[in-house]
């Protein structure tokens, strides 16, 4: 709701002759409002034509922005109209305050990109920018491969503290929230398995659903999605704020690859530590199915345990880190391609780490799904 | 009233944390000066310039706007205070999310409930036409150079009219001709709405042909080693420091290059 106050009285517009008068009085503030210019304009249109348009201000009190606005709309109208602006009588400020404003010409406005509505146009457009985004992934991969190839050969610009500094945020940090996360996966799977199989009082087997499906899938996949939400769009947010203080133009002047020198230290942070905190994620989880094996279903630890180590074997466990370690590097590829095609504003580097964060968990479902089928094909 | 200084600093100590930056700063910006603080770099002026703004808290002393002290005013009262005070960051501190036209306006819009949304339009184009950005209002900070956004800064800065106008480092990212036409308008603010300016600067020829007074802060005592208009400054500052920092961009006579 707009406050409603009183506004002030437009200036008296006065024909002289052949002239229009008008008289700006009192004190002018944006707190009284801008006058409508209608008298104005009627005076201007009047017949016989008016031969100028003239002010004066002998009884003027202070002014500020609203006067001069006024000023411009009875300027442009006097241009319509074609009638001749005398500003004479303006006080000399608001005179060299118009001057100012007009002091530049106004560019005129070039229509920036075309706008179209049409859909086939849209969508021609955004096949051509997926196609586009595609082939900048694949290039990314390939240049992220290269400059791992150069760090073997030891030629990368890879500073190994860097690689640390990745390797704590990225591992020993993130283990608190995939302990907790992991842990009540455990429990949720744990009671959801207790429910169906106490029926047919099975619920010992309530160990080899928890150990099985965590091990061989739902740890690497949900340490893969909070690493998104955590690394990613760190990584996104880094790198795209160093976008932004020019950082990265000032690396690749330095015939530096950013590649080498900051994408790298986070891809192999991340690749290194995601089969860890995966391992670690299936050990918490396992313990959280446990506390409701022991607490809630009357089995002992033994014989949970027992349960566990017969249900999960090698096969699981190494399918498992497998997937840990192909989602970690999603995760880090996208976090730092993202930041690296981030624009150089904070709303792109906030757009940058919500994409990075997307991009990364629909390739780890999508990854999820190919590691699914690829195993039911070779009967892993 | 309208004779007392419109900003006090007296005695005021500026530190991050145990680490003193300035200390017993104390002078006054009298109504309808351009005021410059200036310095080498890193000593200090962009900070003094916060402390004035309530963006820092001085360690010691006070900073009075007229005869209210700022710093120990209540939050609701320095909004109150600082409404009269436009400020424009180094790199013109735009919001990216909004168009020139908004980032002029928002001010209007929070101060100014009464103007419909095309007068707020209207005064936005204004702003921005005094510092030579017409027909830019539909554009984005990103989309527009560094120069231009400074500018727009500065249009915001304008919005509301205000009493002080506070500008840090006004040419750094200005051409020559762009910062002469900032200076124009800097005096014609003063001339026609008696603005009272304070600027951060360490550009000569700015701080000569605009400045009536100023203060040099030097990083080597950790304090103001002198005060007064510059072109006096250069000539007959005790301080040979000072001196020769205003002297720099003198030609020596007799030398032709």
């Amino acid at each position: 709701m707009k406050r409603v106050t009183e506004r002030g009285a437009p200036p008296r517009v006065e024909r002289r002759g052949t002239e229009v008068v008008v008289h700006l009085e009192g004190p002018w503030s944006l707190g009284r409002g801008i006058p409508k210019a209608a008298a104005v304009t009627d005076a201007l249109r009047a017949d016989p034509e008016p031969t100028a348009l003239v002010y004066d201000s002998s009884e003027l009190g202070t002014w500020d922005a609203s006067l001069l606005v006024y000023l411009r709309r009875l300027s442009a109208e006097a241009e319509r109209s074609r009638v001749p602006e005398d500003r004479s009588g303006l006080p000399e400020g608001v005179r060299g305050m118009l001057d100012l404003a007009e002091a530049v010409p106004a560019r005129t406005r070039v229509r920036r990109y075309a706008d179209s509505d049409d859909v086939v146009t849209q969508i021609g457009l955004t096949t051509i920018e997926v196609t586009r985004d595609f082939r900048q992934v694949l290039r990314f991969a390939g240049d992220v491969v290269l400059s791992f190839g150069r760090l073997v050969r030891g030629r990368a610009a890879f500073r190994g503290a860097d690689l640390w500094l990745a390797v704590q945020k990225a591992g020993v940090e993130a283990m608190p929230i995939v302990a907790l996360v992991s842990f009540l996966l455990g429990v949720i799977l744990a009671f959801v398995g207790a429910i169906q199989l106490e029926r047919f009082g099975a619920s010992i087997y309530v160990a080899d659903l928890v150990g099985i499906a965590m091990v061989r899938d739902m740890a690497a996949l949900m340490t893969g999605i909070v690493m998104a939400g955590r690394s990613g769009a760190a990584y996104a947010a880094e790198i795209g704020s160093m976008n932004v203080n020019e950082e990265i133009d000032a690396l690749g002047t330095t015939g530096i690859s950013p590649i080498d020198f900051v994408v790298l230290p986070r891809v192999l942070a991340l690749v290194v530590m995601m089969p860890l905190l995966t391992i670690y994620a299936d050990f918490v989880s396992i313990l959280g199915g446990m506390f409701v094996g022991v607490t809630l279903l009357d089995q002992t630890l033994v014989a949970y345990s027992i349960q566990t180590t017969n249900a999960v074997d090698m096969n699981h466990l190494v399918l498992g880190l497998v997937k840990g370690t192909v989602y970690g590097g999603i995760v880090a590829l996208s976090g730092c391609l993202r930041g690296l095609q981030s624009g150089r504003s904070s709303l792109a580097v906030g757009a940058a780490a919500t994409s990075a964060v997307v991009t990364a968990i629909v390739l780890i479902i999508a990854a999820a799904g190919v590691f699914s089928v690829a195993s039911y094909v070779l009967g892993i | 009233m309208s004779d007392s200084p419109v900003i006090r600093v007296r005695s005021v100590r500026m530190a991050y944390g145990d680490f003193v930056v300035m200390r017993d700063l104390t002078f006054d910006v009298e109504r309808g000066d351009i005021f410059v603080i200036m310095g080498g770099s890193g000593c200090g002026k962009s900070t003094l310039l916060r402390h004035l703004v309530g963006l820092k808290e001085p360690a010691a002393g006070e900073v009075f706007y007229g005869d209210v002290s700022f710093t120990k005013a209540g939050e609701a009262e320095r909004a109150e205070l600082l409404r009269n005070v436009g400020v424009l960051f180094q790199s013109g501190a735009l919001f990216s999310s909004l168009t020139l036209s908004e980032n002029v306006g928002i001010g209007l819009e929070a101060y100014h409930p009464e103007l419909t949304g095309k007068e707020v339009r209207e005064v936005a184009a204004l702003k921005l036409a005094l510092v030579g950005l017409t027909g830019f209002e539909d554009y984005y900070p990103a989309e527009i150079s560094g120069g231009m956004r400074k500018r727009a800064g500065l249009a915001r800065a304008l919005a509301l009219d205000p009493e002080i106008l506070c500008i840090d480092e006004p040419s750094a990212g200005l051409d020559p001709i762009s910062s002469k036409l900032l200076d124009e308008l800097i005096l014609e603010l003063r001339d026609s709405l008696g603005t009272t300016v304070v600027i951060v600067t360490h550009e000569l020829e700015s701080i000569f042909s605009i400045a009536n007074n100023s203060v040099f802060l030097d990083a080597g005592t950790k304090t103001m080693t002198a005060i007064g208009p510059p072109k006096e400054l250069r000539d007959r500052a005790s301080d040979p420091a000072v001196r020769e920092f205003l002297n720099r961009g003198r030609v020596p006579e007799g030398r032709d290059s």
